[in-house]
């Protein structure tokens, strides 16, 4: 077991882990953050993408020791005072999801792509979201979504989370 | 009392283009999928499977696993009797189908590879992966069945010994005998010898694929209640549980399934599983709570695929373009059982081949095959995207030996917008369409002349890439289904749709419906129509399903049948509401019912500002102090539909595709699609569920082959190898409605959900070959991967490339590529 200290959505975990669980794992089983979903075990789908430290990391790929020390910020850390982010919103507004499935992994990822390049082009958002599947949609509403929050978020504007104040959580039991 | 002012009265719901009521907890990550369910002292599965395709198996060693720290118990099929369970075959297409046992777990002979044969319970999923991995299982291989033709012929091994065949049925359509049309063995032979027409045949291959909803299937079973209580990521769950209780002999009231949030389906969760049943099995044996949640590798190997067909094609047909007569002969790939409809899937396909056009003399004949491949069954379309691409990869073909622009054939041949309602030679009536309407606005979107002159300035400077363009122009049937046609075609159960509706003492209203969405958007459509019917706010109405307890009566989604059967089902409850209220909406109002009118939410007195709202009756009744004599107290309502016909949405779709003929990849250029889905009640929701399904259709040309090797190992297990499209490989598609009104159901309305898929793949194909065509190629099997186009021109152009030829067909099929011959005159040449 190897004991890490994380912040979460903005809460501080500390917890003891197996060194071979997956940041996923530990999200999901030992916190309850089943916001975030495996979709794939080939780290393909993209479905399980956060941010690790305001960057997008497929959750799937990164051991949960690697993020002692780091802040993950998840879907469900994107809302703040019941105000959606506006991603969260672009994805609603231009009917960017059907099952919702790959949804909260595409949000994290159009997120990160923003964060990179604010006024990207059709092709560079496909590209930039081409590590994350969707089955339903056929793509072309999430890219319209992206576009939609480009035009409404300013160069550079992180998430609240990523930044914000933090609560200490005592560390749960295997 | 007070009468309020309806806010939705002026402006109908349906038609609007309402953001979803869902989308809240899906991007917030509130979500319930089965996965996430996390009961107090639950148990975790692995499941052991096999590696080999066909293998006798002669023991089952689980000591080492029943060692590792956390399992709880290991089992073999035999000890939790998962070996003599018979999983159901709702659809016996012939009295004397073949239908051999299938199991939840192998006992004694797995039949493909990655069914299981023993299951690990542990206290964590990561436990059972580990002990799964410790089960020793002694295997003793056997031939594997792979290939449908040889699987025919005497002598060759038999995937069950036991039924003595490889073949499931054969099924068959004459118009001849159905008194439909004529004869088409008089036909062919009448075109044989006249020489104003021409006979066209065409062998076609209909690659295997997977579904790949994106949340991987899971079951989670709590056995600890007075009712067994299934959590499944299910678009069946009313079918699942009347399944499970006959399967299993369990009492059906003693069940409860649940289909929380479901992440995707696609057909692929239209089934009855042997997980589903494994689990269950080991939550009685256990007495816990149980949870299967399989990875994707799992998945790609066990769940069910789809499609995989070999189409052999004939078409006469008048030199100046008037077919005559089609034959279809099908070889259909079962996989090495019958799934829940399998059977019944290419059997769709035989009132669709004869698609949108008049055609005299038709018949369809399709044998089932099995092999020791993962099950086929429903798959986006099921049956009717197999037909479409036959048909009109074939309209092209045979345009082509006619020397006739492909539209323009296709003209010629469908039925004109004035022939409404039609009676096809397959036995349909189509009650509505414009074919032309559709087609001549694609047209005009596409540029379509625009575009060909391109494409000849591209040949004429001999550019390396080359433009095609390719049509397709569809209709397909669903809606299913009229229960007294699904009897007629031996389907276990009916086509109805149900829906309840509860009003509340304090005017909002909860629906219940029997459909189980899993991505369509049911409650905001089904909202907007309440809504409507009611003349209650769009969001006083909330939506249940997908839970057996709430909602007992269902037959789930599937083929197109949310809207325009479940939709139905909803205003006939509205009506009923209405029905019921008026009585005491009179005796409020000291009217005579007669003299009332139900408007935007409110009965009125004929001539007065006199009203009562169907929120303050709810209460009336709610207190039921007073109300007439005679009546229950109670305006709630129950309703079952019954469509009296399929719909028949229809549609033309143009694709422009570049090729680079250095290095065969395709890069899709341009699409447009004009459907014509009845009236839209979301046209948000349409859109998207258009371009789902022109991705998943394009998919299957371009990208996505479930390839297996000479052993019958799936090659394509991962999702690094089974290629679904990413934002990258698509383009932002140009989609338009035209609108022909449904006249088989109140609403007007068609369905949707499978258009696309069914639509897209012979017009991206048929694009492909059009941009290369002229160096030679003749056909191209899907999917039309960068190495496929390039050995093609090579091989067009007398290069043959590494002299691999065999290569280019579909990995395993082991028929070469698809063999075609003109049986009269010299109108083949060469082909891959």
């Amino acid at each position: 077991m190897a004991r890490i200290r994380t912040t979460v959505d903005g809460l501080v975990y500390e917890d003891d882990v197996e060194p071979r669980m997956l940041l996923v794992q530990y999200l999901r089983e030992r916190l309850g953050k089943t916001g975030t979903v495996i979709g794939c075990d080939t780290s393909n789908c993209g479905a399980c993408t956060v941010h690790l430290d305001g960057l997008s990391v497929k959750s799937c790929s990164v051991l949960a020791v690697q993020a002692n020390g780091s802040e993950v910020l998840t879907i469900e850390g994107l809302e703040r005072d019941g105000q959606l982010h506006p991603m969260q919103q672009a994805f609603h507004d231009n009917h960017a999801l059907q099952c919702g499935y790959c949804t909260p992994g595409m949000i994290m990822q159009s997120i990160d792509l923003l964060g990179e390049n604010p006024d990207p082009s059709e092709q560079e958002i496909r590209e930039g979201i081409e590590g994350n599947l969707c089955r339903c949609t056929g793509y072309q509403n999430i890219v319209r979504a992206v576009q939609d929050a480009a035009s409404k978020m300013k160069p550079g504007s992180a998430p609240a989370a990523e930044s914000g104040a933090k609560q200490t959580v005592a560390g749960g039991g295997a | 009392m007070t009468t309020t002012e309806n806010p939705s009265a002026a402006a109908p719901e349906v038609g609007r283009d309402r953001r979803r009521k869902e989308d809240r907890r899906l991007i917030t990550g509130r979500t319930r999928w089965t996965d996430n369910q996390a009961l107090t002292g639950l148990l975790h599965l692995s499941v052991v499977r096999s590696p080999f395709a066909h293998a006798t198996i002669k023991g089952v060693d689980t000591s080492a696993a029943k060692q590792v720290p956390g399992v709880v118990a290991v089992y073999t099929a035999a000890d939790i009797g998962a070996d003599q369970v018979q999983l159901p075959c709702a659809w016996p297409i012939t009295k004397d189908m073949k239908a051999p046992q299938r199991p939840a777990l192998a006992g004694s002979r797995v039949n493909f590879a990655g069914e299981g044969v023993a299951v690990v319970v542990a206290r964590s999923a990561a436990i059972a992966k580990d002990a799964a991995e410790q089960v020793e299982v002694d295997y003793e291989e056997l031939e594997p069945v792979l290939d449908m033709e040889e699987a025919l012929k005497d002598g060759a091994t038999l995937v069950h010994p036991e039924i003595g065949t490889n073949a499931n049925a054969q099924w068959v359509f004459d118009s001849g005998e159905a008194g439909s049309g004529g004869s088409v063995a008089e036909a062919l032979q009448k075109a044989e010898s006249d020489d104003d027409q021409i006979i066209v045949r065409r062998r076609f291959r209909q690659q295997r694929l997977v579904p790949v909803f994106i949340e991987p299937r899971s079951t989670v079973v709590d056995p600890t209640g007075e009712q067994l209580v299934m959590w499944s990521a299910t678009q069946v769950p009313h079918i699942l549980k009347t399944m499970l209780a006959l399967v299993l002999g369990l009492p059906e009231h003693k069940l409860r399934v649940i289909a929380p949030d479901v992440g995707g389906g696609f057909g692929g969760k239209l089934q009855v599983t042997p997980e589903e049943v494994m689990t269950l099995l080991v939550a009685q044996k256990v007495g816990k709570p149980v949870k299967w949640t399989e990875t994707r590798s799992e998945s790609l190997l066990s769940a069910h695929h789809g499609r995989d067909q070999i189409q052999d094609l004939t078409m006469s047909v008048t030199k100046d373009g008037r077919i005559t007569g089609l034959d279809v002969k099908l070889l259909a790939d079962m996989g090495a059982y019958l799934g829940l409809v399998g059977p019944g899937v290419p059997i769709l396909g035989a009132f669709m081949f004869n698609a949108i056009y008049k055609i005299p003399a038709y018949r369809f004949d399709c044998t089932n095959v099995f092999t020791t491949k993962t099950i086929t069954d429903a798959y986006r379309g099921a049956g009717r995207p197999e037909a479409t691409f036959g048909i009109e990869r074939l309209m092209d073909e045979v345009a082509l030996e006619l020397g006739m622009e492909p539209m323009e054939f296709r003209r010629k041949n469908w039925i004109k917008h004035d022939e409404f309602p039609y009676t096809t030679v397959s036995t349909l009536t189509y009650d509505t369409g414009n074919y032309e309407a559709a087609t001549d606005q694609a047209l005009q979107m596409f540029d379509y002349d625009g575009l060909r002159r391109e494409q000849q300035e591209r040949r004429r400077r001999g550019d390396v890439k080359q433009l095609g363009i390719g049509i397709s122009t569809f209709t397909e049937m669903c809606g299913l289904a009229p229960s007294r046609v699904l009897g007629s075609l031996d389907y276990g159960a009916g086509g109805w749709e149900t829906a309840s509706i509860r009003m509340l003492p304090t005017g909002k209203a909860e629906v219940v419906v029997g459909v189980s969405p899993h991505g369509q958007g049911h409650e905001t459509a089904f909202s907007q129509i309440v809504a409507d019917q009611l003349g209650i706010p769009f969001d006083d109405v909330e939506i249940l399903h997908g839970d057996t307890q709430s909602s007992y009566r269902g037959l789930d989604t599937y083929g197109s049948r949310s809207l325009a059967v479940g939709g139905i089902a909803v205003v006939k409850a509205a009506e009923k509401v209405i029905e019921k209220a008026k009585p005491i909406a009179a005796h409020m109002l000291e009217a005579s019912e007669g003299d009332l009118e139900f408007t935007g939410g409110k009965f009125t007195v004929k001539g007065t500002d006199k009203g009562v709202g169907i929120g303050d009756i709810a209460l009336a009744v709610f207190a039921a102090h007073d109300y007439p004599e005679g009546i229950e107290p109670d305006i709630d309502a129950h309703a079952t539909f019954d469509p009296e016909n399929f719909s028949f949405p229809h549609g033309t779709h143009l694709c422009a595709v570049e090729v680079d003929t250095e290095t065969g990849f395709v890069q899709l250029y341009k699409y447009v699609c004009v459907d014509d889905v009845g009236n839209v009640v979301n046209p948000l929701i349409v859109e998207g569920q258009v371009h789902g399904g022109l991705a998943q259709g394009i998919a299957q040309a371009l990208f996505e082959e479930a390839a297996y090797d000479d052993q019958g190992t799936l090659l394509s297990g991962t999702l690094v190898d089974y290629t679904l499209p990413t934002a990258a490989d698509l383009i932002s598609f140009d989609t338009a409605n035209t609108t022909t009104a449904s006249t088989t159901n109140p609403l007007g309305v068609k369905g949707v959900g499978e258009a696309g898929t069914i639509a897209s793949t012979p017009a991206v194909v048929n694009s492909v070959l059009d941009a290369i065509r002229h160096l030679g190629v003749k056909d191209i099997d899907m999917p039309t991967t960068p190495y496929r186009v390039w050995s093609a021109i090579q091989n067009a152009s007398g290069h043959a490339g590494r002299g691999d030829e065999a290569n280019v067909a579909s990995p395993g099929a082991g028929l070469g590529s698809t063999a075609s011959d003109i049986s009269k005159g010299d109108t083949q040449g060469g082909h891959l």
